[in-house]
């Protein structure tokens, strides 16, 4: 597994312990130990990985085979107290649909029992943009407004930890950079946001920070760049212009870091063994040879190519 | 009221499901109506109403059908995870689903069953069998809600109990009345208002402290499997 040390540690607000999770002779999740810290932290996998039970365990919706599930120390299977920091969007999209938004939202600030669960609902509907709807029952509601709704639910007594399976799913561009913008905001004020998708963009887009899984165990986990770096077994690609490609690529090649170099039409594709090395030779090599560098682009740090790499791992 | 029992009494009625409530007491209440519109004698059309449909049908599927609806749908279509992801006491949501489904219950079926009563013997019979009913709505609701929370059918499996045990088993196999919570109600309303029409096949002490049983084991029970309430991943 390849770790990278992100956020100095501050509180640990989720952390699973060599936690297995198996199904007869089946093992769906087979010794994952992670902290999530405060932030957005994508949960990315393939389908079938084993993402949906992690987050289950998470939420106290299953019980772990083996090894311990907490949050803020107290397990979370068993125990409905963790409910009062947890929220959670489920990938199920099933909701009361013969309330309305705004008398779903208020019956969970009951029964979290909020002092005032009227304006908590208020706040949390605001917050997902659903107030001009509020009064709608939700079996009118679309995909996307539904999603929201729940979303609002799982925020209303503003915990400390939300966990969202698939959160755009059925969002409109819109409504995904919304959302997007809203846990970003969540996630700078301090809050644990984990989140599933199998879509790299949303990945990319909303954290840097991952958990990948792939076949049930933790295959790599921190920012995905620096998870790159790491990587060291597969060559970095990066993306170079000059103001003498030619010249730049014959220096180039004789540079023990570097592996390979195309001559394209744009410029060079340089692949590099060593991303330290290469990083600090370039500009001694170019300055040696008087050639300007005029673009230098890392071209595999993208999260497809780290989970591409993961996978064929 | 709380907001589980609100929730649960919105979603009851809020579905075409609750119609399904209507047809058997109607049917129970119109037949002994008849039977009275043409002066039959209650000792010829009594048993067959009272028994056989009121107790024997009425009253089992009507519990059948509210104490699955109450939390068997929920967990069917996965709203049950709104509420299970609240800081609640699983004691509390099963107690007001309980109270739900066995108010709701009583009501359906204790009111036909007190008019059908009322018209075959005259009021101390309609108000036996109205407590007889309540109670009765109690013990089934209390193994209904158990049947939701440990099979993926339970209606069929109610239908099982209420056919197969009760029905069919509980007049061939003199062994099987003690676990038939019908045998019960019918002994209740017998010991508070002999008729001739009902008649008591286990004592008054054991139709009181089974019914207490069904009622109190299969809440306990039910709030047990609820705690260790798993859900399975769609894509995991």
């Amino acid at each position: 597994m390849t770790t990278v040390a992100s956020v100095p540690r501050t509180t640990s607000a989720v952390e699973l312990q060599n936690v297995s999770r198996w199904y007869g002779n089946v093992v769906a999740v087979n010794d994952i130990s992670m902290t999530l810290q405060p932030g957005v932290t994508g949960l990315l996998g393939p389908n079938g990985a084993g993402k949906t039970t992690v987050l289950h365990m998470m939420a106290g919706f299953l019980s772990p085979s083996r090894g311990t599930v907490t949050v803020d120390g107290a397990p979370t299977w068993r125990n409905p107290g963790i409910y009062r920091k947890l929220g959670l969007v489920a990938e199920r999209e099933a909701v009361h649909g013969f309330l309305t938004a705004r008398e779903f939202v208020t019956a969970c600030a009951k029964m979290q029992k909020l002092p005032n669960p009227k304006a908590a609902a208020d706040r949390a509907i605001g917050l997902v943009e659903m107030t001009d709807a509020q009064d709608r029952r939700i079996e009118t509601f679309s995909k996307g407004m539904r999603q929201r709704t729940r979303v609002a639910a799982a925020l209303v007594h503003e915990p400390q930890v939300l966990l969202l399976d698939e959160p755009f799913n059925g969002m409109d561009p819109r409504q995904r950079m919304h959302m997007m913008d809203l846990l970003h905001k969540l996630g700078d004020e301090g809050h644990t946001i984990l989140f599933s998708s199998h879509i790299l963009e949303e990945v990319e887009q909303l954290s840097g920070l991952v958990q990948v899984i792939v076949a049930g165990r933790l295959a790599a986990s921190g920012d995905y760049r620096k998870i790159r770096r790491l990587m060291t077994n597969r060559p970095h690609v990066f993306a170079v212009q000059s103001s003498d490609d030619r010249r730049l690529a014959v220096a180039l090649i004789g540079e023990k870091s570097v592996s390979g170099v195309e001559i394209e039409a744009g410029g060079l594709t340089v692949r590099a063994s060593d991303y330290g090395s290469f990083t600090r030779a370039l500009p001694r090599i170019a300055l040696a040879e008087g050639i300007r560098l005029r673009r230098l682009l890392p071209s595999d740090e993208s999260l497809e190519s780290v989970f591409s790499y993961l996978l064929e791992a | 009221m709380s907001t589980v029992a609100y929730i649960t009494m919105r979603g009851l009625f809020g579905r075409r499901r609750a119609l399904l409530l209507l047809p058997l007491p109607l049917l129970l209440v119109g037949l002994a109506l008849i039977c009275r519109a043409y002066d039959v004698d209650p000792q010829q059309w009594g048993q067959a109403v009272v028994l056989g449909l009121g107790l024997a049908v009425v009253l089992p599927v009507i519990a059948l059908i509210v104490g699955t609806g109450v939390l068997g749908s929920e967990v069917d279509d996965g709203t049950i995870v709104h509420i299970l992801t609240k800081p609640l006491p699983r004691r509390d949501i099963i107690l007001a689903k309980l109270l739900v489904a066995a108010g709701v219950s009583a009501v359906a079926s204790a009111v036909p069953l007190f008019l059908a009563g009322l018209m075959a013997d005259g009021v101390r019979f309609g108000l036996a069998l109205s407590v007889a009913a309540a109670a009765g709505a109690l013990a089934y609701s209390a193994l209904f809600l158990l049947l939701s929370l440990v099979t993926r059918r339970p209606v069929l499996l109610g239908l099982v109990y209420i056919l197969v045990w009760e029905g069919l088993l509980g007049r061939f196999v003199s062994g099987t009345r003690v676990l038939s919570i019908e045998q019960y109600v019918i002994t209740i309303a017998d010991k508070i208002a002999p008729t001739g029409m009902l008649d008591a096949k286990v004592s008054l002490t054991v139709a009181l402290v089974m019914t207490t049983l069904f009622a109190i084991g299969g809440t306990l029970y039910a709030v047990n499997r609820l705690g260790s309430f798993s859900v399975a991943g769609e894509t995991s």
